[in-house]
């Protein structure tokens, strides 16, 4: 799993090519080390079809807000540069994520 | 071993990590199924200031992990799952996976979590600048102005609690000017916050931005006027709601959706217990969902001892069973006692006497309607066939009993 920050997100995110699953946590947030688990299986269970990357919010706050991102956890899903789909706090499951990822590979 | 947990513990917030350390520590078979990890919406705030013994030095999560690392240092044991329903009468539990555990006893603890306000814009602007828990999002709002929705304990701490981080907090509150609902400690700390502001009398109507908060439509609640605010983020703090759907229909809940318990927590289901926030109580801190805990661990022990001992020596017998229900506290039961002994051991091996105590397992007595000491009641292939009150009982009735049975 990639470890995204400041100074590498445009190369490993946004110019990345394909699908670009980024896990923005916090340490902080306990949803989010809940969540942590699930998604580490998820990007080792799909890690060949999307490019699976997790950002600690805490030291890139700046980024988060640029990519519009105010509240953890957060999944968000890239391809070309843009940023094509979200799943917000309520919406951050094992399975909304597993569904979304079928959705977008 | 058998397949049966001895308790199965819904929910792993204080209460239900308290209820597992009890259980596990009276060497109870102790399950408890958390969908997150432990701890509940105390693992969300970080000034925990109200733990007895703990004024200073610790945060929320640092105390549900020593709560979840006490409960299996005892031999509990905590699953990652989540209950979806429940059957009262079986006690079984049932998992979104599939799987499905079952106990002797329930004890629900599955807490409740931050209502909504249900206006324009808060769906939407969720996790962009719309937040309920400012332990996970306050750093995103360093140097930044924001609103705070509320006014009870946690609208006022967690706004203390935010000053650190923005640089102002807006508090509107839906009272006349100076009231709070917070506690008085608090609410002195608040008036004294020069971060801190406050608009009176007021609600938000809307909550505004495009793909990140930008603003507020507040409204005042006497003169109906609305006015829009800038802020950088709204954090909503207007109570919480029980998540107990799940059990709706398998034990009484009140018209809000908490459960109802008795003083030793069973809900209206025999055996099924629950402790916490999502019960109905006077006070929903941690220290009470723990104690909540305990009492329904304990009281959960008790029915299994009770339970067990009654249907093994009883209802499972296959001899008629003489239960006289005594208390050594009567005089009479301890006089009576010898007359239904000798009567009953002049059958021999034919028939069975045994005793309960009334003072210690009232859950029985009360479910044969058994009010007075001493009462005998005959029980054959598990069921009660004829009984004798206070006046009744002589060696003669005894014997006319036993033999129509036999």
């Amino acid at each position: 799993m990639f470890e995204v920050h400041k100074d590498n997100f445009d190369q490993e995110v946004l110019q990345a090519p394909g699908l670009v699953v980024v896990d923005f946590w916090g340490p902080k947030c306990e949803k989010c080390l809940a969540l942590m688990p699930d998604f580490e299986r998820l990007a080792e269970q799909y890690g060949d079809k999307a490019k699976f990357c997790k950002l600690d919010t805490s030291g890139n706050r700046r980024l988060a807000i640029a990519q519009k991102v105010m509240g953890l956890p957060v999944i968000a899903f890239y391809k070309g540069g843009e940023k094509i789909a979200e799943l917000g706090p309520s919406e951050c499951t094992a399975q909304g994520i597993e569904a979304k990822i079928l959705e977008l590979i | 071993m058998s397949n049966i947990w001895d308790i199965i513990i819904v929910g792993g917030g204080p209460g239900g990590l308290s209820a597992a350390m009890y259980g596990a520590r009276s060497k109870l078979r102790t399950l408890l199924i958390e969908k997150a990890k432990p701890g509940g919406q105390a693992a969300s705030t970080q000034d925990m200031e109200n733990y007895p013994g703990f004024a200073k030095g610790t945060t929320g999560p640092a105390l549900m992990q020593a709560f979840a690392d006490h409960a299996t240092s005892f031999g509990a044991e905590i699953m990652r799952n989540e209950v979806v329903s429940i059957d009262a009468a079986q006690k079984i539990v049932y998992c979104k996976d599939g799987s499905q555990y079952q106990g002797h006893t329930i004890i629900l603890s599955p807490g409740a979590i931050p209502r909504t306000l249900g206006v324009r814009g808060e769906q939407a602007l969720r996790g962009k600048g719309v937040s309920y828990c400012a332990t996970c999002d306050a750093d995103f709002f360093t140097d930044l102005d924001i609103v705070v929705l509320g006014n009870g304990d946690a609208a006022i701490e967690e706004s203390h609690y935010l000053t650190k981080f923005a640089n102002s907090v807006t508090i509107v509150v839906i009272h006349d000017e100076g009231v709070l609902d917070a506690a008085p400690m608090l609410q002195e700390r608040a008036f004294k916050n020069p971060k801190i502001n406050f608009i009176w009398n007021s609600t938000i109507q809307e909550i505004k931005g495009d793909g990140i908060v930008e603003g507020v439509v507040l409204r005042n609640i006497k003169t109906n006027e609305t006015t829009e605010l800038e802020t950088n983020g709204v954090f909503i703090y207007i109570g919480t709601i029980p998540l107990t759907d799940f059990v709706k229909g398998q034990v009484n809940l009140d018209s809000r959706g908490y459960i109802i318990t008795d003083e030793r927590m069973e809900t209206s289901a025999e055996g099924v217990f629950a402790a916490g926030d999502a019960r109905v109580t006077y006070l929903r801190q941690v220290v009470t969902a723990a104690a909540d805990g305990a009492v329904a661990a304990v009281a959960a022990e008790k029915y299994i001892i009770e339970e067990e001992g009654f249907a093994e020596s009883v209802l499972h017998e296959s001899r008629p069973v003489a239960v006289a229900f005594w208390t050594p506290m009567i005089p009479k039961c301890i006089e009576i006692m010898p007359v239904i002994e000798t009567a009953i051991a002049a059958y021999g091996t034919q028939a069975k006497l045994w005793k309960l105590d009334t003072y210690r397992n009232q859950r029985v007595a009360k479910r044969y309607g058994v009010v007075q000491q001493p009462t005998v009641l005959f029980f054959h292939q598990g069921e009660v066939v004829n009984r004798l009150g206070e006046d009744e009982i002589t060696p003669a009735a005894i014997k006319g009993i036993l033999d129509s049975i036999l």
